[in-house]
């Protein structure tokens, strides 16, 4: 028989991934394009059980209610959009520093300030750089599919507890919103990793838990966070994910995640039918980013094109990764404006013309 | 070729545009193709205007949003003219002739005018001018057999709204038989 296929939103996509993957808490406050995703766990979370589903009075509130539950040992997940994520940035740089896991989600929209509703790309240096102060980075997944929002959803949960690190989904306006059919996981019912540093009370057997982010003796915070580092270093080794897409023979290579990186094949499926060859790299985490690939790529490509939905702020990362090998341009769309096939063939055409 | 072919559903919010865009999608899972379904969700829509890009294919999709469709359904006149000449050479254009009184301009489509809002409160089935329109758009583009259609239709009408079922065929065998 073959597998049951649903037709769902990405918002609605994550969430039932999220509580197949083991999911329990999830705490969030409403905003566009994301709140489907919170809606679909109002409805889901509690006929679940032991699931916890609340609104709470702000973002802020939502994202330490997450450190709570992730601090007791619970899947726990929140979500939003650009302006909430601002406002959660607090909390998560206190949940890094607590060394606790956690999935966070942001369906972006147009920014900076209160921006817009229509999707956009535009917090890739927020979400690769920044998520909160202090020397930290968390793991960011990019889907670029509804299907692959549902595996990378799984996966979020497992290399935040394998690791003891939030993980950010990544999606936008248009990710959130679409719908395409998908293949459900089985849920998984326990939680693969036991978390013996939780505290989640034990009636004295043992010596009590700390979790914690204040240090007040330089020397110690250094070497907790170069423990930390420690950790990243191996998840760069273990977890960097990209997809190459006719990259094999590309003249013209693509860069590009996400929503963008679909509509770019669009664009060079008709460059080949004019016989330029192009291709694609997809980063799928792009913290950690996958350099390697760029500079194998960049031995055989005569020139990359950078297409997001921002001014300008993956191209940063791809420049560090190809370091001057070949030339990289720019194409973006921003403020919610989707860009179609059509302009990035356009570039591509362009820049072909400039290379030959 | 491969089959693709791209869908754009247009009107006021309220028209069951969405839903019309599911109906489609979800006939094109019943054959097995991929598909995608994109609303309209940002000023446009809280202004009073809806739109769905509905993509059917072969192949895996890429971009989700119709910017040249193959096929239009408009359900009010600010769709029809926002998007008439958007619709690539011999496609076809389905226009609710009840609520649009104008032609389409364009001589190199195919337009099929249905009114189908009138046809809906006629009949007794207000709010269904939308399954009219689906059917039409079935019967024109043949994309699934009118049978397996009216099981999508009887599989996606919940146990609990049962008494919508029969009231849903009807408008699909009137914009079918059109």
């Amino acid at each position: 028989m073959a597998e049951q296929k649903v037709l769902m939103k990405g918002n609605e996509a994550i969430a039932e991934a999220a509580i197949r993957a083991g999911c329990k808490c999830f705490f969030g406050y409403p905003i566009t394009p994301q709140t489907e995703l919170a809606e679909y766990m109002a409805k889901r979370m509690p006929k679940t059980e032991g699931g916890v589903f609340l609104q709470a009075e702000s973002e802020v509130a939502a994202i330490n209610m997450v450190m709570g539950a992730a601090a007791a040992g619970v899947r726990v997940m929140t979500s939003s959009s650009s302006p909430g994520i601002s406002l959660k940035s607090e909390g998560i740089s206190y949940i890094i520093g607590c060394d606790l896991p956690c999935v966070i989600v942001n369906i972006q929209r147009g920014g900076p300030g209160l921006g817009g509703i229509q999707a956009a790309q535009s917090d890739y240096f927020q979400a690769t750089r920044a998520l909160g102060h202090g020397d930290s980075y968390a793991v960011v997944l990019a889907p670029s599919e509804i299907q692959e929002m549902v595996t990378l959803t799984a996966k979020a949960f497992d290399i935040a507890d394998k690791y003891r690190t939030p993980v950010m989904i990544l999606g936008d306006g248009a990710m959130g919103q679409m719908m395409e059919p998908v293949v459900l996981p089985e849920p998984s019912d326990a939680e693969k990793i036991e978390k013996t540093w939780a505290t989640s009370g034990h009636g004295n057997k043992r010596e009590h838990n700390v979790v914690n982010s204040l240090y007040i003796e330089p020397n110690v915070l250094e070497n907790i966070v170069k423990e930390r580092f420690e950790r990243y270093a191996t998840i760069k080794k273990e977890e960097t994910l990209y997809e190459e897409y006719m990259t094999e023979d590309a003249d013209i290579v693509i860069a590009a995640f996400g929503i963008t990186a679909r509509i770019a094949k669009n664009a060079i499926k008709a460059a080949r039918e004019q016989g330029i060859k192009a291709g694609l790299i997809r980063p799928i985490t792009l913290w950690p980013f996958p350099d390697e690939v760029f500079a194998k790529v960049a031995d055989t490509a005569k020139a990359f094109l950078c297409v997001e939905m921002n001014m300008g702020q993956m191209l940063e990362d791809v420049k560090l990764a190809v370091n001057g090998k070949k030339p990289v341009s720019f194409f973006g769309r921003t403020g919610g404006v989707v860009p179609t096939p059509r302009e990035i063939l356009a570039e591509i055409v362009k820049l072909s013309q400039e290379v030959k | 070729m491969a089959y693709n072919c791209n869908i754009l559903l247009a009107g006021f919010g309220g028209q069951g545009i969405l839903f019309t865009g599911k109906l489609l999608a979800k006939c094109a899972m019943e054959l097995e193709k991929e598909v995608t379904w994109m609303p309209s969700y940002g000023p446009e829509m809280r202004g009073g205007t809806a739109n769905c890009s509905v993509i059917v294919s072969d192949e895996r999709i890429g971009s989700p949003i119709v910017v040249e469709p193959d096929i239009l359904m408009a359900m009010n006149l600010p769709s029809l003219d926002k998007f008439e000449n958007s619709v690539v050479p011999g496609g076809t254009i389905i226009v609710d002739s009840s609520l649009i009184s104008r032609k389409v301009e364009r001589d190199d489509v195919n337009v099929v005018y249905i009114p189908a809002t009138q046809m809906a409160n006629e009949n007794g089935l207000k709010g269904l001018a939308n399954v009219i329109m689906a059917a039409k758009i079935v019967h024109t583009s043949a994309f699934i057999d009118y049978d397996k259609f009216k099981d999508v239709i009887r599989a996606m009408v919940p146990a609990k709204k049962a008494h919508l079922l029969e009231p849903n065929l009807k408008a699909a065998d009137l914009g079918y038989n059109f």
